[in-house]
């Protein structure tokens, strides 16, 4: 073995950069020295195996894994589904999914969050999930609303969950912000204009997806993620990642 | 034009901000949800080798701890095999070689409980052989004859999410204790600067409870700038 296939080079342009001055924390929590690039080993190709015994049926349920029994907490119910890809297009099976998010007045459930919007109390606000066989994911929960935050004097983040995917190897780690379709919100907030490139911004954004909607129950939002793809063994002749 | 090429884009980063606690480790955060919270054991009860136990800090540009880090380990058990199909062999029943970490919101110390990973095979060095294998190549061919490098030192890979980190930061942890194996560890000699690489050595900090303690504080910036890695 020559090493084993690494996945391809992340495009470091097409992520925010680490110092991004108008995100004002980043400013003394962004390196200033270069990253130093590894060739991939064993080490980086390689990462945590999740299953179905590490989580519930329920976990991905935001409307119900902390309501009290028979009441269910206030806003717009969702469904925010895709799929996790890599970059050769391929799905991502078996993968955790994980996603955390404010209510629907913006207030998290964090004791470290003092905005005056309430709590909701049959609200949590996380799940998580595994994708099935063909990449595929969902969380049942409420459209979280946009809140304040200390940047400038009126910085208003836009509604967002958060997403964090593993992938199959420590290398595709992955946390990232899912946004919604139409929010104007999007354009102004600092953290989005972290991320360098308009078509890049819009990958996070999640669009109204009619056709998952339940009628009569709850509207649906597409967010489809895509992670690092492989490249192939190079002394295979038929090769497996292309 | 040329044509397009097919593939898609890896989805762009962005901050774990100030709550990742809530959604990645809520136990942690004091917030009962789950079942069973994933992360909290990285080794397992049946895991072989040294129990050790390893802490930090993680400080800012201005010299300042940062308290809402989240921080995950990702490491080899004591044979240095991964638990992963492409780990390299089995491990015992209950290691998962992954785990997470907060960090103290009053004084932004973290700490976990794990084994001490073993040395890991390294990649071998890129030559200038032939990529696809010749015609009359026997049925072992494995492409390249070049020279293998030395193992991987022990070592833990580290991954650090917080509030004005835009994408998570990698880096390795290595042991103070291992000077031979460090010394020709192929990563640690990637580092042009070697002023730069003790940075990546976690110090004996004494023994608790019998068990060795590792101490390793990461500079996120400035002086004594841990090494982060691009992998």
């Amino acid at each position: 073995m020559s090493g084993p296939a690494e996945y391809y080079q992340r495009d470091r342009e097409r992520h925010p950069p680490a110092y991004t001055r108008d995100y004002k924390t980043s400013v003394a929590r962004s390196p200033s020295k270069a990253l130093i690039s590894l060739q991939q080993s064993v080490s980086e190709v390689t990462g945590p195996v999740f299953g179905h015994n590490d989580i519930d049926p329920i976990d991905n349920d935001l409307i119900h894994n902390y309501a009290k029994p028979g009441e269910s907490p206030i806003g717009e119910r969702i469904i925010v589904h895709g799929r996790v890809l890599d970059e050769n297009g391929r799905p991502v099976p078996n993968t955790l999914v994980e996603a955390w998010q404010a209510n629907a007045g913006g207030r998290y459930r964090h004791k470290k969050d003092t905005y005056l919007a309430p709590i909701d109390p049959n609200f949590g606000g996380c799940g998580r999930t595994l994708t099935d066989e063909n990449g595929y994911y969902f969380f049942r929960t409420v459209k979280p609303g946009a809140y304040p935050w200390r940047n400038w004097v009126n910085n208003w983040r836009p509604a967002h969950i958060h997403m964090s995917v593993f992938g199959t190897s420590f290398s595709q780690r992955l946390i990232t912000q899912c946004y919604f379709e139409g929010d104007p919100l999007i354009a102004q907030c600092p953290i989005v204009k972290t991320i360098p490139s308009q078509d890049a911004i819009d990958s996070l954004i999640a669009a109204l997806d009619m056709n998952a909607t339940v009628p009569l129950d709850s509207i649906a939002y597409k967010f489809d993620i895509v992670l690092r793809g492989r490249r192939s063994t190079l002394f295979e002749n038929r090769l497996e990642g292309n | 034009m040329v044509q397009r090429l097919d593939y898609l884009k890896e989805t762009p980063s962005q901050t774990a901000g100030p709550y990742v606690h809530i959604g990645l480790a809520p136990g942690a955060a004091g917030f009962d949800i789950y079942r069973q919270e994933l992360g909290w054991d990285i080794a397992g009860p049946n895991a072989k080798g040294e129990r050790i136990r390893v802490e930090g800090v993680v400080i800012d540009g201005t010299g300042n701890p940062v308290k809402d880090v989240l921080i995950e380990a990702w490491q080899a058990n004591a044979a240095g095999i991964y638990a992963h199909p492409e780990g390299g062999g089995e491990v015992e029943d209950g290691f998962r070689g992954w785990g997470r970490v907060i960090t103290d919101f009053e004084t932004g110390e973290w700490g976990f409980d794990t084994v001490k990973p073993g040395p890991v095979r390294a990649r071998r060095k890129l030559g200038s052989g032939p990529l696809h294998p010749p015609a009359h190549a026997n049925d072992d061919w494995q492409g390249r004859a070049d020279e293998a490098h030395h193992d991987m030192a022990p070592h833990i890979n580290l991954w650090i999410v917080a509030r004005g980190i835009n994408i998570g930061l990698n880096t390795r942890m290595y042991f103070e204790d291992e000077g031979a194996a460090n010394a020709t560890d192929p990563v640690l000699n990637l580092i042009e600067w070697e002023s730069r690489r003790p940075t990546l050595i976690a110090k004996q900090a004494g023994m608790r409870d019998g068990v060795q303690v590792y101490r390793f504080d990461i500079r996120l910036q400035g002086e004594g700038e841990t090494v982060f890695f691009d992998i």
